[in-house]
């Protein structure tokens, strides 16, 4: 049986993919160069990595209000993570997620997803219901 | 989500595309926040500068500024947030024409909305203050931490969308700070070292910051009211609340004895147990400064912005470089809002500053400059500020910044090396 973790109802559409997690946070305008797809904050703990298809595991969003115009555009271009998962988000991330129509889900019952996902699982997020399925895992 | 009359109309898109798009994506966001209804908002800041709209952002502030006059202009005093490049001083700055060119389009698409070109992120020092218990939807991290903290009004972070969404409905999903339950306290900082300077409240900003690090946590910050010096200014609460906003994402804080909701300790917690203090002291500042540290560095940029320079700030820089020359091998940039600049214009400060080889830019403010493009077009790498928001920020586009002391900055921007 695969791992159902259930979370708050999100934002965007049913989604699969790899999971890239981090206990760290994320803004897209402090960490990532987004015309290359990776983090590029020295101090990230993905930094170098690209997110571009991933889906991401990460504490919370960071300060800087330009991640809500810049979801979209980095979908627009082909440049953007598949889903964002959070422990919990700030109202940028959110409102960026609902602008660029990306899947995001945060709140989970059993507490930090960055301590419940490993980098690599494979993760079905389910936004309209509020649950992240870990499908590679029993 | 409760709506009204009104509201059910705008759904029903009775009031055009553009006014239909702005409540259903209020609608997602407020159901995502457990919102239970809209509340009206006294004014919407947009931040949406071109590095961060990008060509499809820009494309669709157009698609809107297409649409009848009376379905696109906006319905509460909408304002905007710096801009990416000054149309004035990009040449000086090897910002490039095609940069340019993309921002005049937003700049057309915005005012066919009726948004006023304010291009600021000092709109609390300078265009309509907001008053306490007002809601309003504000971009820009730093605008909210002043307007909900020393002002006492209510906002969430309120991303360039969502602004814009607020300005066309005249509302705002009820989440968050809008709400009482919200805007408690939850830590407790005890600062046992006055900041002696703008850098110092922004590294205390920076270090309470670090610890609260989460949207959701309010800080009460104790001490800052029992100084001989008196209660910190504008521009103090302005580099402490940017720095607290940037490194912790927070939107709110109180200040017993300074700030309006938090006349005593125990209102700034309302009336709650008073959790155990966290002490900041000096070495805290001191292991704050000590993460950026470069002494003796050649330095490439000397920057005074985020936020943009009050007219005293203007007048502090204009005192320190007087008479004196800007190294061959170093820039210094100042950015401040266009009022502010048309201030310093008429009274002489942007003279004094560009006599010695400063650059005076308005409506930007550094960081939303296609700050990487710069970087490169300049061989630009250490960065030199007093601005702890700025040296959280700037890493992430290659450079390497320093926190120092506007006097500091100034001395090493004659001197081509950090002193």
């Amino acid at each position: 049986m695969p791992i159902v973790l259930k979370c708050h109802k999100g934002l965007g559409p049913t989604v699969t993919g790899i999971a890239l997690v981090a206990q760290d946070n994320f803004s897209a305008r402090y960490d990532l160069d987004r015309l290359k797809g990776t983090f590029s904050r020295p101090a990230h703990k993905l930094y170098g990595q690209s997110y571009v298809d991933r889906i991401l595991v990460l504490q919370t969003a960071k300060g800087g209000v330009a991640s809500a115009w810049m979801l979209r555009e980095m979908t627009a271009r082909g440049l953007a993570p598949k889903a964002i998962v959070f422990d919990r988000t700030n109202t940028i991330l959110a409102q960026g997620a609902a602008f660029a129509e990306l899947a995001m889900v945060d709140r989970f019952e059993a507490g930090d997803p960055t301590t419940l996902i490993r980098t690599g699982d494979e993760l079905r997020i389910e936004p309209a219901v509020g649950l992240v399925t870990i499908l590679n895992r029993d | 989500m409760r709506l009204t009359e009104d509201e059910k109309a705008l759904l029903a898109g009775e009031a055009g595309p553009a006014r239909q798009w702005a409540i259903r994506h209020q609608m997602a966001v407020g159901a995502f926040f457990d919102a239970p209804d809209l509340v009206p908002v006294g004014q919407a800041h947009i931040m949406a500068d071109t590095e961060s709209l990008g060509e499809a952002g820009v494309a669709w502030l157009e698609g809107l500024a297409a649409l009848p006059e009376r379905e696109r202009r906006v319905r509460v005093p909408t304002i905007t947030d710096p801009r990416g490049l000054d149309l004035a001083s990009y040449k000086r700055l090897r910002q490039t024409d095609a940069m340019a060119a993309i921002e005049a389009r937003a700049i057309a698409a915005f005012e066919a909305l009726g948004v006023l070109m304010t291009n600021t992120c000092i709109n609390y020092q300078t265009v309509l203050p907001p008053v306490r218990g007002e809601h309003l939807a504000m971009g820009d991290t730093g605008v909210v931490i002043y307007s909900n903290s020393v002002q006492g009004a209510r906002s969430n972070f309120e991303g360039g969308p969502s602004a814009l969404a607020a300005g066309l409905t005249g509302r705002t999903p009820r989440y968050g700070y809008h709400l009482d339950a919200h805007r408690a306290g939850t830590r407790h900082f005890e600062v046992r070292q006055r900041p002696r300077d703008l850098a110092d409240w922004g590294a205390l900003g920076g270090i309470v910051g670090k610890v609260a690090n989460s949207y959701w946590e309010v800080p009460v910050v104790s001490g800052l009211d029992s100084w001989a010096e008196g209660p910190p200014n504008s521009d103090e609460l302005k580099h402490f609340g940017a720095a607290l906003a940037s490194f912790g994402s927070v939107a709110l804080f109180h200040m017993p004895g300074v700030t309006p909701e938090a006349p005593t300790l125990g209102h700034a917690f309302a009336g709650q147990a008073v959790p155990q203090a966290v002490s900041i002291g000096p070495s805290d500042f001191e292991a704050f400064y000590a993460g950026y540290a470069a002494a003796g560095d050649k330095v490439d940029v000397v920057v005074f912005a985020a936020p943009q320079l009050s007219l005293i700030e203007m007048q502090q820089v204009a005192g320190l470089i007087d008479g004196r020359r800007i190294h061959g091998g170093t820039t210094l940039i100042v950015t401040t809002s266009p009022e502010i600049k048309f201030a310093a214009d008429r009274m002489g400060l942007t003279a004094r500053i560009e006599a010695a080889g400063g650059i005076v830019a308005a409506g930007v403010c550094f960081y939303q400059s296609y700050a990487r493009e710069m970087a490169e077009a300049n061989g630009w790498q250490r960065l030199l500020t007093n601005s702890a928001k700025l040296v959280n920020i700037i890493a992430g586009y290659g450079y390497k910044p320093t926190l120092a002391s506007m006097e500091a900055c100034i001395d090493s921007a004659v001197a081509g090396r950090i002193v």
